[in-house]
């Protein structure tokens, strides 16, 4: 151990605010871009079960109602 | 090809040499440039502003002006080839040419080197020709205020060889002139540190050939690479609009 | 050779192997910075030129050297977006950006901070802060020009130019900017560089470097699968993974 005691620990001898102005923006950054990039990756994951969802049960209303038909229409050219 | 204002759009079969296509962009950028005269004016204008700008913001002392005029000329003079490098490509990608260059038999680096050429021309050497009328205007004595020019006119060309990359790649975005600042001006920061060093060391009174020769150097290694990559970049912009 | 070439290139193979993986790079990561930080901070020796400020070292040159590392790593990537069009390559090259443009915010911010104490300024136009400062407008040049072009595969190419362009620039750089430094400061405002740094001091800093390398494998195998999965939304193999609730 380097230092006496705690608050010799903290101080660090006056530079202590530097040092741990440092560490803090550190950590602040650091952590807060893979807590930001976690959320961002679940919201996406979130988005794209709910977007399948709803294409299966519109695919699942789709069969248990008549099917769309598409009937071919002879449209003159002219 | 005399009279013809576009000799470069002629049917691929036709086969015009490679020296030929790029004398006939350079000559054809040349001519209608000076159809737009505004477009000439207006970088040396800006130049001569922005020069302007530093004694009155800063200060009009001899001293200062002379320490840092070299410095504030090529500031200056950056800032308007940057200010210019938006119509390097604009206008032709606007009408179309750009798509028929790319067409063309002769390999694209050539013909974009001879355009970047044409714009050098242009901005760049009426700039090297009016450092010495401002360089006068800031107290830079005779020898700073030749060596200057000699790195400006070294200078100026990297300036639109690498800009023309820029220029390249931002094609046809939206905010296409701040965004070329920001990819652009760290790339200048080397050409800017020597050109204004060389001046500095001259004033000092050592020898400025080794700086000037590097200065060359860069010169060499821009006309060699920067072609291609603009080239590159102008395939990617035109495939993507 | 090949063949591992070419799952390396396919986002499903990345996305099994990066979610298997991510746990320990996480873990591990996290282990190794936090002891190379609590060794540095609280046990190494005090440094008998500075006092105790060079502890911001534990924090600074990780951040740097990392820093450095991820744009020659996206200029590798870009080579690879160039000329085989790799998917997985802008993939790589677009979630990592941000990573890099953040940790080369931190050297700087790190680097000044440790300046009012050693050189008794915040900011001094050093070489190696003045190019990491330029390093950081390359990273910001490189992402609003990412955000610029709306089509993904255009971006990604144009984007690798852009890239390609700085990494021939940045020795260049460098060497302009040291010279530079050399002409308009005397050096007294180098840092001492003691030849031999005691163990205690450069163990600590090793372990800093090793973890935030894995956090920032961590960092770039997630943001990865998230771009993938944003990408790759309308096939059938995403689909039955985000069903089957493994993201």
């Amino acid at each position: 151990m380097a230092f006496d005691s705690f608050s010799a620990f903290l101080a660090m001898e006056g530079h202590g605010p530097y040092v741990w102005a440092c560490y803090g923006v550190f950590a602040i950054l650091l952590g807060g871009l893979m807590i930001w990039s976690r959320r961002r990756h679940r919201s996406v994951l979130a988005e794209c079960r709910r977007r399948y969802q709803q294409q299966d049960q519109r695919a699942n209303k789709g069969q248990t109602k008549t099917a769309a038909t598409f009937t071919r229409v002879e449209v003159s050219q002219e | 090809m005399n009279a013809e204002v576009r000799p470069v759009i002629k049917p691929a079969t036709a086969s015009v040499g490679t020296l030929a296509a790029m004398l006939a962009v350079f000559s054809r950028d040349v001519r209608v440039a000076f159809r737009q005269r505004q477009d000439l004016l207006n970088p040396l204008l800006f130049f001569i502003m922005v020069v302007t700008l530093f004694p009155l913001g800063v200060s009009p002392e001899v001293a200062f002006l002379k320490q840092s005029g070299a410095g504030i000329l090529w500031v200056a003079a950056l800032l308007s080839v940057l200010l210019s490098l938006d119509h390097l490509f604009r206008h032709d990608f606007d009408d179309g040419t750009l798509e028929q260059l790319i067409l063309q038999p002769q390999p694209l680096f050539l013909l974009i080197l001879a355009k970047t050429a044409a714009h050098w021309v242009l901005t760049g050497l009426p700039l090297v020709l009016l450092a010495p009328v401002l360089g006068v205007m800031v107290h830079l004595d005779g020898n700073s205020i030749a060596i200057l020019c000699l790195t400006l006119l070294i200078g100026t060309p990297v300036l639109s060889l690498v800009g023309a990359i820029g220029a390249a790649l931002t094609l046809g975005l939206r905010s296409a002139g701040v965004l070329l600042s920001l990819l652009i001006i760290p790339l200048y920061i080397p050409v800017l540190i020597f050109g204004t060093g060389t001046v500095a060391a001259a004033a000092e009174g050592a020898p400025v050939a080794g700086y000037v020769a590097l200065m060359g150097a860069f010169l060499m290694l821009a006309v060699t690479l920067a072609p291609f990559a603009a080239a590159a970049a102008l395939r990617i912009s035109l495939s993507n609009s | 050779m090949w063949q591992f070439f070419h799952k390396l290139g396919s986002p499903k193979w990345f996305f099994g192997i990066a979610t298997r993986f991510m746990p320990w790079l996480l873990a591990a990561g996290l282990l190794l910075l936090a002891a190379g930080i609590v060794w540095g901070l609280g046990f190494a020796p005090k440094d008998y030129l500075q006092g105790n400020s060079y502890r911001i070292i534990f924090i600074h040159v990780p951040t740097a050297f990392i820093a450095q590392s991820i744009y020659i790593m996206m200029a590798s990537a870009a080579v690879v977006t160039l000329v085989w069009r790799m998917k997985l390559a802008d993939v790589f090259v677009k979630a990592i950006a941000p990573v890099g443009l953040v940790l080369t915010f931190l050297s700087l911010f790190t680097g000044a901070v440790w300046g009012k104490p050693t050189w008794g300024t915040w900011w001094v136009w050093d070489a190696r802060l003045t190019s990491m400062l330029i390093l950081l407008f390359l990273y910001g040049g490189a992402i609003a020009l990412d955000r610029a072009i709306a089509d993904e595969k255009s971006a990604a190419r144009a984007v690798a130019v852009l890239l390609l362009v700085g990494v021939v620039n940045i020795p260049i750089i460098q060497y302009s900017v040291e010279w530079w430094n050399t002409l308009h400061q005397p050096s007294t405002f180098k840092l001492t560089e003691k030849p031999s740094m005691p163990a205690e001091m450069w163990v600590p800093l090793l372990l800093s470097v090793l973890g935030l390398y894995l956090l920032f494998g961590w960092l770039a195998c997630l943001r990865m699968k998230t771009e993938i999965l944003i990408r790759e939304q309308k096939t059938r193999w995403v689909k039955e993974l985000v069903l089957a609730g493994r993201g």
